[in-house]
């Protein structure tokens, strides 16, 4: 194995470029690590900033996770937490560590991952900073299934995720189906997703409208999302079909950058436009149907995970990997904040717009004094 | 989207670069005062739909009146009879609204997608609604305002102070308020608003109770009063669009090519915002945030007259009414003698209609 490190004077900020010579690799202005493997067969090329700000992003999240495991009704000290992980503590401090708390951490952080890749996956196919699994109806169709189980037939947990899959899987179908006429172009995918997810959201209002006040709240209560009452036995079912859609996701990632280019040239360059987004917008439902079925659609993460990790990575486009470690530390965080911020238990989803919304507000007006 | 240039001598009193339409709409070898005719046509029709929209949205209800009986209560009231009652102090006001608040949200909307270049802005992307939606929380949540008749002000003034907001944080910088800026930072405060704002009415039954009536929109219950109130902000807000409409054009170009032409981007971005915010304003205010006209109506307009703004806007000035009006007369219809509120039939007419619209026509962008 060999590992080869390349140091480029960035051509970015005041200092003037380094005279181009015809020797060394291109310098495209950013710091690149390039692993060989197999003797130069398989070859890998890491961006450094996008690198170490991963890194960053997964001790912020091990951090805030330390802190939630130990904060609570029965806080307990930072170095219990650490040893009731490695299973020397008391049995009293193991179990509100690792059975109460830890499965509910472990949820946040990949339900958040989840739905940042997912984000990711859309706005990529839009080439829209607004695009999200909303615009296929995906959320609107998950709250009617769910607002249906819950008003009509009074279902618990599991009725409710069905419902709310079934809604959605429909919904996305259906969206899919009528936008596609020779091909399911990006812009009238959009415009029958805006027109299908208005007419199921008018549907909601009116479902809300009609209830009994106290049904409807409870309704409103899934409908922002919440985490409570989730143990190991939501755990293993998402890490499983987390497991089986990341490796195609990574596989497809290269593709997808391609097809950023517009249908034509990703066409010239040898890709199947029309499989390719069909195949991504299957992951991309898969995945915030987990979340949803797991803790109900939360909102936001999907659609600011994506541009907060462009704008710390400082990529040109949307990444897979930094939208997904962003927007499990953006739940993760949330889900803290919903849980002893206020005293009072509020709906992860509440939290995930206001935390989210304000990070974002910060990254605009910052990126504005540059 | 196959475009063509076509020539128009003398249209273009502006100065700005020959309109461009989408060949597709253009009949082959059709002069250009054939096309002016069928626009003019297109849009003689739309005005006649619009009229008959207005009759009918007087004459039906869960009173059914006749036409003659209407025309008297109009110029020979007689405050007697039980029906002028029924025309002058329900039925007319409720039209007056649906015609108002249905050229501005249409309006709005359409300003909206071309400022920002995004088909999927809606007039609430720049805060109106999150703004309108968090100061009536706020005030049936923290200050007790019950009265339905309080909420026009405080959505009225939160719409305004979230916009201007929005404004200020998408206009910091060095290239100033880019379309891509000014829509996060629209998504970014309506999320922060909605977040607290659903963190109250979660904890206050009575606040959720006040909430989700508001947020369906209706134009059903508004007195003359409220037309009375919106309309100068309304009618003052088409007027300024009309205006600008000329200016769009360019803009729609993207930045640099319209910096390239010449045109003082800061001043029409600053003029839509202050027309959004008046026209989206004043609607939600009035009427709740009935969001899917400004959403629907440019699309579909864009798609009959393409994608000059000279055009569009008129255009939709007489198309969105027509369907929120539509869905009014409709709402008093399906549940008769009861009423569906305005704001969800605009949805189950409109998206049926965009869909079609959308497989037949070859979609434009903007």
């Amino acid at each position: 194995m060999t590992g080869a490190y390349h140091d480029h004077s960035r051509a970015r900020g005041n200092r003037p470029a380094a005279p181009a010579t015809n020797t060394g690799p291109i310098d495209f202005g950013r710091r690149v690590a390039v692993l060989r493997l197999l003797g130069g067969r398989l070859s890998l090329r890491f961006d450094l900033r996008s690198l170490v700000t991963g890194v960053i992003l997964l001790l912020s999240t091990a951090m805030i996770g330390a802190v939630s495991l130990a904060s609570g009704k029965f806080p307990i000290p930072l170095a219990d937490v650490f040893r009731a992980l490695h299973g020397t503590a008391g049995d009293n401090i193991r179990m509100v560590v690792v059975e109460w708390r830890l499965p509910r951490l472990l949820l946040a952080f990949l339900l958040g991952a989840a739905l940042g890749l997912s984000g990711a996956i859309f706005q990529s196919l839009t080439r829209n900073p607004l695009g999200s699994p909303d615009i296929i109806g995906f959320s609107a169709g998950t709250y009617t299934g769910a607002l249906a189980v819950l008003l009509i037939f009074s279902g618990g947990y599991y009725e409710t995720a069905a419902g709310a899959l079934a809604g959605g899987i429909i919904t996305a179908a259906a969206v899919y189906l009528l936008a596609y006429h020779g091909g399911a172009q990006s812009f009238r995918l959009i415009v029958v997703g805006i027109g299908i997810s208005a007419l199921l959201g008018a549907l909601n209002a009116w479902m809300i409208r009609q209830a009994d006040l106290q049904v409807a709240m409870s309704a409103a209560i899934w409908g922002a999302g919440s985490l409570n009452g989730l143990a190991f036995e939501q755990v293993w079912p998402v890490l499983l079909m987390l497991a089986l859609i990341v490796p195609c996701l990574l596989i497809l990632a290269r593709p997808m950058r391609q097809l950023e280019l517009g249908d034509d040239a990703a066409m010239s360059s040898g890709i199947h436009a029309n499989r390719l987004r069909l195949m991504l917008m299957i992951c991309g439902v898969a995945l915030t149907a987990i979340v949803t079925a797991a803790a109900g659609p939360i909102a936001f993460v999907s659609l600011a995970a994506p541009q907060i990790a462009r704008r710390v990575t400082r990529l040109a486009g949307v990444a897979l990997i930094p939208s997904a470690l962003v927007g499990g530390l953006l739940l993760t965080t949330a889900d803290w904040a919903a849980q002893h911020a206020f005293g009072v238990q509020l709906p992860v989803g509440v939290m995930t717009v206001s935390i989210g919304g304000l990070y974002f507000l910060w990254l605009l007006l910052r990126e504005a004094r540059q | 989207m196959i475009t063509q240039v076509v020539e128009q001598p003398g249209a273009d009193p502006a100065g700005h670069p020959a309109s461009v339409l989408p060949a597709a709409h253009r009949p082959c070898g059709a002069s250009t005062s054939q096309l002016r005719l069928q626009r003019l046509a297109l849009l003689a029709l739309s005005a006649a739909i619009l009229i008959v929209f207005c009759i009918i949205s007087l004459l039906v209800g869960a009173r059914p009146v006749a036409f003659s009986t209407a025309f008297d209560a109009l110029f020979a009231y007689d405050p007697v009879s039980a029906e002028h009652i029924v025309i002058r102090d329900y039925r007319l006001p409720r039209t007056l609204l649906g015609l108002l608040c249905g050229a501005a949200f249409g309006v709005s909307g359409a300003l909206i997608q071309v400022a920002t270049r995004n088909p999927l802005a809606d007039p609430g992307i720049l805060g109106v609604n999150a703004g309108a939606a968090f100061f009536v929380t706020l005030a049936v949540g923290l200050f007790g305002f019950h009265a339905v008749s309080s909420h026009l002000w405080f959505a009225f003034l939160g719409a305004i102070t979230v916009t201007l907001l929005v404004y200020a944080v998408g206009s910091r910088g060095r290239d100033g308020a880019t379309p891509v800026r000014l829509v996060l930072s629209g998504v970014a405060l309506s999320a922060v608003l909605g977040g607290i704002g659903s963190s109250i009415t979660l904890l206050d039954p009575v606040a959720f109770d006040s909430l989700r009536l508001w947020s369906i929109g209706s134009l059903a219950g508004r007195n003359i009063d409220v037309v009375v109130t919106v309309a100068p902000f309304i009618i003052f807000g088409l007027v300024l669009s009309v205006c600008i409409a000329p200016s769009l054009n360019v803009v729609a170009l993207g930045d640099d090519p319209s910096r390239a032409l010449g045109a003082n981007l800061v001043r029409t971005r600053i003029l839509v915002v202050i027309a959004v915010t008046l026209l989206a304003g004043a609607a939600t205010a009035a009427a709740g945030p009935i969001g899917f006209v400004g959403l629907m109506v440019p699309h579909v307009v864009r798609w009959l007259t393409g994608p000059d703004q000279r055009r569009i806007i008129p255009f939709t000035i007489l198309c969105s009414p027509i369907l929120l009006l539509a869905a009014d007369i409709t709402g008093r219809l399906v549940l008769f003698p009861g009423e569906l509120e305005a704001g969800i039939v605009t949805a189950f007419i409109g998206a049926p209609v965009l869909v079609a619209l959308a497989r037949r026509t070859r979609a434009s962008g903007i």
